[in-house]
Parts: structure tokens; sequence; C-alpha cells
């Protein structure tokens, strides 16, 4: 009886996995295939030596996976300068509209975003920033800040009021007490907007298919093309490199994004 | 602790980067929809050339994202159900570590995935062939609109399911078990009990994911260019191909407005269950 109940769970189980691993199983192998012609079900040998060529030191993908990490760390970096003062005047602050404010910061997402990166291009365009870090940064920065400034928001709200009173009484000025109190306090949740940020730029690809062309390929656009090329092993590899930090982060969000945290966000 | 003053200053940064990387580039895309840049003025020429050349591409990305929408509730109604009424607790563990593998894997990554395992001579068709359910012959790729839904699914599903199971677990399980009590039957709990007070987040995620959908270029760029396709590749094109911004704005507006009509279902839903009374 059990196994009669049992089993049609366990076949529809057998099936998720299929759908959802296959397809990763199927980029590993890509990654080591050496040559995998038509109609042979694996690859006729194995082997490195796309990886080699992939990670050489002057090759196209060491270039992109440079860029697309100080591209990454200086998108994180715009989006602390601004996402870590708004967070601390919206989840402390006394702002006039203060859910206007939020919901403003939530735009972006409502919007069907491509029509409003190929106008960010033209205008990039016009002022010299196309084909640039600095446009390619701002684009990321306007991409990740609805979650950078929302998780701020909630760090900074998560943090507990009596003990900022409780140095506020023991004679701390107010730069004092957020530097040694609320500041420390909301850095768990602070780095966890960090790490989105610096997921969200390494994963963009529409803004910086139009404001990064001609000078600026990142990983995901170097994979668009040696896809488009055809060249499965060295889009599987960047593919690989890029799905690494992405599936690392989903196993350990629980880690970084605390449940106190989590419960404010968007309130 | 901070003054309104303060407080104004210390968002200002960052409503300045939004207004002038989003709300004025937003702005552009309205007006420039209407623009004629050859002769000069306004009107909508730019919208009668965009459906004169991209109808059926519009009513294919509707018909796209509709369906994958709607296969994405269905899926994660199924898996966040099984996490909260799930009685095989094995089960329920290897369904939780798998269903969120997708979540954070970025577009682009899913699409090329798909490319090499649904080509006419990739993984899903070897491996169907090998258990004997089909022959050689009959395996045909499934790089179209096909590949497509499979992709979006495959890749928004996760996040809905999250969103949903995180919402049904904090659900009032006493209501659960009274009903499990009377002898409910599983699949009426989830539907009866379950989703209707979990609507909200739902919705929220199905909006969310539509709209993501509704934007991404690599997908179809990258699964099936050929048309009919989806608007995002005929914007891109209009640009890189032509520089025609005012078809491309035109495609953007059009695509907004899929967008809003369905907020706007969504929103006079929750005006009428507002309504009744409670």
């Amino acid at each position: 009886m059990t196994i009669l109940r049992a089993a049609p769970v366990a076949l529809l189980l057998a099936l998720l996995a299929f759908a959802v691993l296959g397809p990763i199983t199927n980029m590993l192998i890509w990654s080591v295939a050496e040559t995998w012609y038509f109609p042979a079900k694996l690859p006729q040998s194995y082997g490195f030596s796309f990886w080699e060529r992939v990670f050489r030191p002057q090759g196209n993908a060491m270039v992109s996976l440079w860029n697309s990490v100080v591209i990454a760390l200086f998108t994180v970096l715009a989006s602390m300068v601004v996402a870590v003062p708004a967070g601390l005047a919206l989840g402390r602050g006394r702002l006039p509209w203060r859910s206007f404010f939020l919901l403003l910061f939530l735009l972006p997402q409502a919007f069907p975003s491509i029509a409003v990166h190929m106008n960010i291009a033209r205008i990039f365009y016009g002022l010299g920033l196309n084909g640039t870090y600095v446009g390619v940064v701002l684009v990321h920065t306007i991409q990740g800040l609805v979650f950078s400034v929302w998780i701020a928001t909630a760090a900074f709200a998560a943090v507990n009021r009596e003990l900022e009173e409780a140095a506020a009484n023991m004679g701390a000025s107010p730069f004092t007490v957020f530097r040694t109190v609320t500041l420390p306090l909301a850095l768990p949740g602070l780095m966890a907007s960090a790490i989105f940020v610096f997921l969200i730029s390494l994963d963009e690809f529409t803004g910086t298919f139009f404001v990064g062309v001609p000078d600026i390929t990142t990983l995901p656009l170097l994979l668009f093309t040696a896809s488009m090329e055809g060249n499965y092993q060295i889009a599987s590899i960047t593919a690989l490199i890029l799905l690494i930090p992405s599936v690392g982060f989903m196993l350990f969000i629980e880690r970084f994004l605390k449940s106190d945290v989590l419960a404010k966000i968007g309130s | 602790m901070l003054t309104r003053k303060t407080s104004l200053i210390l968002t200002a940064p960052a409503m300045a980067l939004l207004g002038l990387l989003f709300l004025l580039p937003l702005g552009y895309s309205l007006v420039w929809a209407f623009r004629d840049e050859e002769l000069g003025g306004w009107g909508l020429q730019n919208f009668i050339k965009a459906f004169g050349l991209y109808s059926r591409d519009i009513l294919f990305t509707l018909i796209i994202v509709t369906l994958s929408t709607v296969i994405i509730g269905v899926l994660s109604i199924a898996i966040s159900g099984y996490l909260t009424l799930g009685e095989n607790r094995v089960a329920q563990a290897a369904l939780r570590w798998m269903y969120r593998w997708p979540l954070f894997i970025p577009f682009v990554v899913a699409a090329q995935l798909m490319r090499t395992f649904l080509a006419k001579n990739g993984m899903m068709n070897n491996i169907i062939v090998s258990t004997g359910l089909m022959d050689q012959m009959h395996a045909v790729s499934y790089l179209d609109w096909r590949g497509i839904i499979i992709t979006f699914v495959w890749k928004q599903t996760p996040f809905v399911a999250l969103l949903l199971a995180g919402a049904m677990s904090s659900l009032d399980r006493s209501t659960i078990e009274a009903a499990r009590n009377l002898g409910a039957h599983r699949f009426r709990i989830l539907l009866e009990i379950l989703v209707p007070q979990a609507a909200t987040t739902l919705m929220v995620g199905l909006i969310l994911s539509y709209v993501v959908m509704m934007s991404v270029l690599s997908v179809p760029l990258m699964i099936n260019a050929q048309s009919p396709t989806m608007i995002t590749v005929d914007m891109a094109w209009r640009i890189n191909a032509y520089s025609d911004y005012g078809v491309a704005n035109a495609l953007g507006f059009i695509s907004y407005a899929m967008t809003a009509v369905i907020a706007w279902i969504y929103l006079r839903q929750g005006v009428r269950e507002g309504r009744r009374p409670a």
C-alpha cells in the first residue's frame, strides 16, 4: 500500500529531477567535450583544451571575466553609496510619504526594462557614455537599485532602537551611535544587499547589450556571442562560471538574509 | 533620531539616480514612440509601421508570455502545495532541495542550457529515445516557441514557488487541520483553503514574472530568433540594424500596454473582492 502511494510521488520527483538537473548536466558535459558531432549521444572525446583557451591570460574570456568583476565591484560601490543613506532615512528617519518613496524604487520592476534600456543607451550615446565602464556601471546600478534600497531599509529598520538609545544616554554623539551601534548591527543585511547587487551586475545582459557595445564585453555577452557562433564548449564553460556564484548564493541565501530582516522587506 | 530634512537629504542621491536613469528614459520612451523622426512632427506613424511589420510578433509575444505565466502558476501551486501538505518527509526534503536550483541562474545561462538540452540531438531527446518511449526518427527540435516557454517556466517557477511556499507556511494551520479532520482531500484543502489565502502573493509573483518575461532579450534571441519571434528581438533589431528608435519605442509602448492590461485586471479583481462583505 505504501509502495503504491509512494510510486507516483517518486515518478514525479524523477521527472522534476530530469527537468531541473538535466539541462545543467548537459552543459557540464558540453564544457568538457573535445569533439561532439551529430548523431552521437555522448561526446566522442573529452578534454580540457577549451578550458585552456578560455583561461588563456590574453584571451577574450579573461578580458570579459575581468570586465565583469570590475563592473560588478563598482556597481556594488555605487549602489551602496546611494542605498545606505537612503535605507537609513527610509528605515529610521522621519520621511513624509515614506511608502510612496519605497514604491517609487519598485517602479523599474513594473515596466518591461528593455524599452527603458534602449533609451538610456540613446541618452548615453549623446553623452559619450556608450561603450564605457561608467555607462555600464550606471545601467547595472539602476537595475539593482530596488534591491539595494529595499534590503538596506529593512536592515536598518530591524536594528533594535533600545540599544541606540542606551548608547545615546551614555553620552555618545549621534554619529558615534551610528558608527558603533546602528551600522554594525545592520551590516549583515547590508552585506546581503551588496551580494545581491553583485550578482545582478554579474548576470546583467540587456543593459550591457545596448550600452556596452562595442567596446565592453562582459561574461553574459561573451556567452551569447560564443553560443550564436555555435561554439558550445566556450559558451558552456562561460555558463558554468556564471552558474557557480548564482547557485552558491541560492544555497546560502538564508545565512545572509536573516528572517528578522526578511520580515521587514517592503514594510 | 533623524529629522525630516536630514532624511530627505539622505534619500536625495538615490532619488536623483532613479530620476535620471529610470524616469527620464521612461519618459523619452513614451514621447519618442509618437515622434516621426524622418518627417518631423508627431503622430501614430510609428505604431502603424510597428503593427504593419510586427503584428504577428506582438500576438506571438502575448501568447508566449501569457501561456508561460499560467504554467508557472500551476506548477508553483503544485510545488508549494506539496511542500505545505505533503505527508512523505523524504519526498518533501528532496523537492525542497531540488526545485530552487534555477532561482538565481541568469536568463542568458538558462537559454544556453536549453539550446543544447532541447535541440534535435539534445540530451532530452536522447534520454527519451534511450528509454524506448520514442524512436530516433520522431525526435524533433524544441527550439521554437515551445523552447521559449520551457526556458521561461524553468527559470521563473522557482521564484513564484518560493514566494508562495513562504506565504502558505505562514498561514494558520488550524483551519487546515480542521478541514483534514472533517475528511477533506488534500487537493481540496490546497485549492479551497491555501490558494485563496495566499492569492495576493501568488498574483504578485506572477505579475513580476510576466513583466520580466516581457523584457528578456537573451532567451528569444538564443532559442528562436526566426519569425515569428518576440517583440524584444524586434526592438533590438530596429535599433541595431536601422537606428529606428521610433518603431522600437512604439513596440516598447506596446509592451508597456500589455503589462498594464494585466496589472489592471489584477487591480480590478482586488477591488471587486474588497467590496464583497467579509
